[in-house]
């Protein structure tokens, strides 16, 4: 493997980073962004990661096939979150029914609105036989 | 004077004794214990699908009642899918067979090797304890909610088995891309590599990208049944359509897991039995690296009816259109192989031509399914059934035969009957089809998938297909009795029975412990059989 020997200061740094990271994301968490609040958490999380990345697991130091390795594995978690959201993001814009489109197009996250005429009956089970 | 009759050593007799198979660092070995264990998981798969295809020959529910039904379908996909499929030809024959083929002593970690194997054995003994106890009645697609919040059967036992048995996935495609891209005997270049390694180093790049998402995804469905967290329940607040997407991102990949290997068998054996180079060796070399990128952006076409977005939809539909082109690519240029090649009728070829036909079949029924309009109509019926077994039984355990066939000899040191052989590749051939086409038509007409009740209209294409499968039946016993009887009965095969280019027809049958006495070098490409004398036996 890779011989290279960071300094111990490297990794007190990047540890003390990481700290400091972690207690913003803690007081991120009792601050109310509104619609920030997500991806702010996740924008800390993705920094952290890298560092651990980076440095602990010495991908800074490597080869280059390494580090090309990795950035396959992110590609493929691009291809993943893309593809998935290319559903989420587009249903709402079938406004015509009828075809697949007719039980995309209400989508709802999250529990469902209480409404009075409708009191909670069995849950319709999954669609697979 | 005395003779001294020196005993020649191999690696099945250098060692003795159950702890030298179960602490054995040796790649051929654990290629052989995969091998014991898989056909264990096959024929508990063949035995729940014989139970479903006698109570489909009935309309009435009367051989078992609808639970038990449900357990038996789900638990033949179970045991067949994870456990016989996904490592059948890398982990049996790319163990045995990828390190000599490239001129290596083993594999790059032989005792991540072995661990691979427990691994595997582990999970398989947990999905065991799962059927032992009642089983569970999910279908093997675990789709959300039915198995996160309604399912009384052994949801979490069962994905707690596949969770486990995906690390030796993993851990085996680690092992064969490094083995692949450091090990290499000197002269070795990449396109001097046999097309199985090709093949098994795709394989390897879907193994370590694709199985950790099926296990995230298991790990959140028992999240969800073990601690009421709402993930895909949509009263809890989750999406049971997410399920779907993260199920299928590893699952549709996991079919080129299936397939690719066995498609690098196949240019194996048809190089070697028509006597040719394969024809467009580096289109079919990244044909294969095509399959395994394309394989990862198709799996929405499995949500086409789950109510996924039109536009979304439109861009699978086109993507899983594409992925045909590569797999085109192969077809084709095997058949311009065995174009005026000096084809010599042995065994492995006859399992070939079983593969490209059946293939042919699989996968272009595979593009009725990937058009948005048609799939409306043919989801979730016995047309996918039928379209899927000719990818997976048709191609996948073809190939799979094939190579055993072709390796055989290596591995053990005999050669199997010929004439059995032959007509247990005709039984196969012959019993798939009358299997599984009918389920065509069945799908065509309505029926759908995993029902134990159907119309009575249905029921002379149904006894067919439960005729084919006895067919099917006897045609795998076959195989398994002219193999086991060539241990004690066959006879000795010589280095390289078939005449075979390649390294691994250049060290003994069976291999010695290390593979070969020197480090072969190596000068030329994997299939010059131009070259060499055509005139065979």
């Amino acid at each position: 493997m890779s011989g290279h020997i960071s300094p111990k200061t490297t990794y007190y740094a990047i540890f003390g980073s990481l700290m400091v990271l972690t207690a913003t994301t803690v007081t991120a968490a009792f601050i109310n962004l509104g619609s920030l609040n997500f991806p702010v958490a996740l924008g800390i999380a993705i920094l952290k990661a890298t560092l651990v990345i980076l440095f602990f697991m010495h991908l800074k130091y490597s080869s280059r096939l390494t580090k090309l390795i990795c950035g396959t594995a992110f590609f493929f978690l691009v291809i993943l979150f893309g593809l998935t959201l290319s559903d989420y993001l587009s249903r709402g814009w079938a406004a015509a029914p009828g075809g697949t489109a007719g039980a995309g197009t209400q989508v709802t996250v999250g529990p469902p609105a209480e409404t009075a005429e409708e009191p909670a009956g069995e849950p319709q089970a999954a669609p697979e036989p | 004077m005395t003779t001294t009759v020196l005993r020649r050593v191999n690696y099945l007799n250098v060692k003795y004794g159950v702890a030298s198979w179960l602490l054995t660092k040796d790649h051929k070995r654990i290629g052989i214990l995969y091998l014991i264990v898989v056909a264990i998981a096959f024929l508990l798969g063949g035995i729940f699908a014989a139970a479903v295809r006698i109570e489909l020959t009935t309309p009435q529910g009367d051989f078992v009642s609808a639970d038990t039904y449900n357990a038996l379908f789900t638990m033949h996909g179970v045991a067949m899918v994870f456990f016989v499929l996904i490592p059948a030809v890398p982990a049996i024959l790319g163990n045995f067979a990828m390190p000599l083929m490239i001129g290596a002593k083993d594999v790059a970690f032989p005792k991540i090797n072995l661990l691979s194997w427990y691994v595997f054995v582990i999970g398989f003994v947990f999905t065991l304890a799962a059927m032992v106890l009642g089983g569970v009645d999910t279908g093997w697609t675990f789709y959300t909610p039915y198995s996160s919040v309604y399912s009384s059967s052994h949801v979490l036992l069962t994905g707690i088995g596949v969770f486990i048995a995906g690390f030796s996935s993993i851990l085996t495609g680690l092992n064969f891309a490094v083995t692949i891209h450091r090990m290499r005997a000197p002269g070795m270049t990449w396109f001097r590599l046999p097309l199985f390694v090709w093949a098994l180093y795709a394989t390897a790049l879907v193994q370590i990208l694709g199985t950790p998402v099926i296990a995230i995804t298991i790990l959140m469905l028992a999240v969800e049944r073990g601690l009421g967290f709402g993930i895909f329940d949509p009263r809890l607040g989750g999406d049971p359509v997410l399920f779907q997407h993260l199920f299928w991102f590893y699952s549709h990949p996991a079919v080129y897991i299936m397939i690719l290997p066995p498609m690098g068998v196949i240019s194996e054996v048809i190089a070697c039995f028509s006597r040719k180079s394969v024809f467009g060796y580096s289109f079919v070399a990244f044909s294969s690296l095509a399959i395994a990128v394309f394989g990862f952006l198709v799996w929405a076409h499995h949500l086409f009816v789950a109510g996924i977005s039109p536009y979304s939809a439109m861009i699978f539909s086109f993507l899983s259109f594409a992925v045909a082109i590569p797999s085109a690519v192969k077809t084709f240029n095997w058949t311009a192989t065995l174009y005026r090649g000096a084809i010599w009728w042995r065994a492995p070829i006859l399992w070939v031509f079983g593969f490209l036909g059946l293939f042919l079949i699989g996968g272009l029924t595979g593009l009725f399914l990937a058009s948005l309009g048609l799939d409306v109509h043919l989801h979730d019926t016995y047309f996918v059934v039928a379209h899927f077994h000719y990818i997976m039984v048709g191609g996948a355990i073809m190939g799979f035969f094939a190579g055993l066939h072709y390796w055989w000899p290596k591995m053990t040191g005999k050669m199997f009957s010929n004439s059995m052989a032959t007509l247990a590749a005709l039984l196969v051939f012959v019993g798939f089809n009358l299997t599984f086409f009918p389920q065509f038509i069945l799908g065509y007409l309505g029926m759908p998938r995993r029902y134990h009740v159907y119309s009575p209209e249905f029921q002379v294409l149904n006894v067919l297909s439960s005729a084919g499968a006895s067919i099917l039946g006897v045609g795998y016993t076959l195989v398994a009795c002219y193999l086991l009887h060539s241990l004690w009965k066959g006879e000795a095969a010589g280095a390289n029975p078939w005449r075979a280019t390649g390294l691994e027809w250049k060290t003994e049958s069976p291999p010695i412990p290390e593979n070969f006495a020197e480090t072969p070098i190596v000068n030329e490409g994997a299939y010059e059989y131009s070259k060499r004398e055509v005139k065979v036996a």
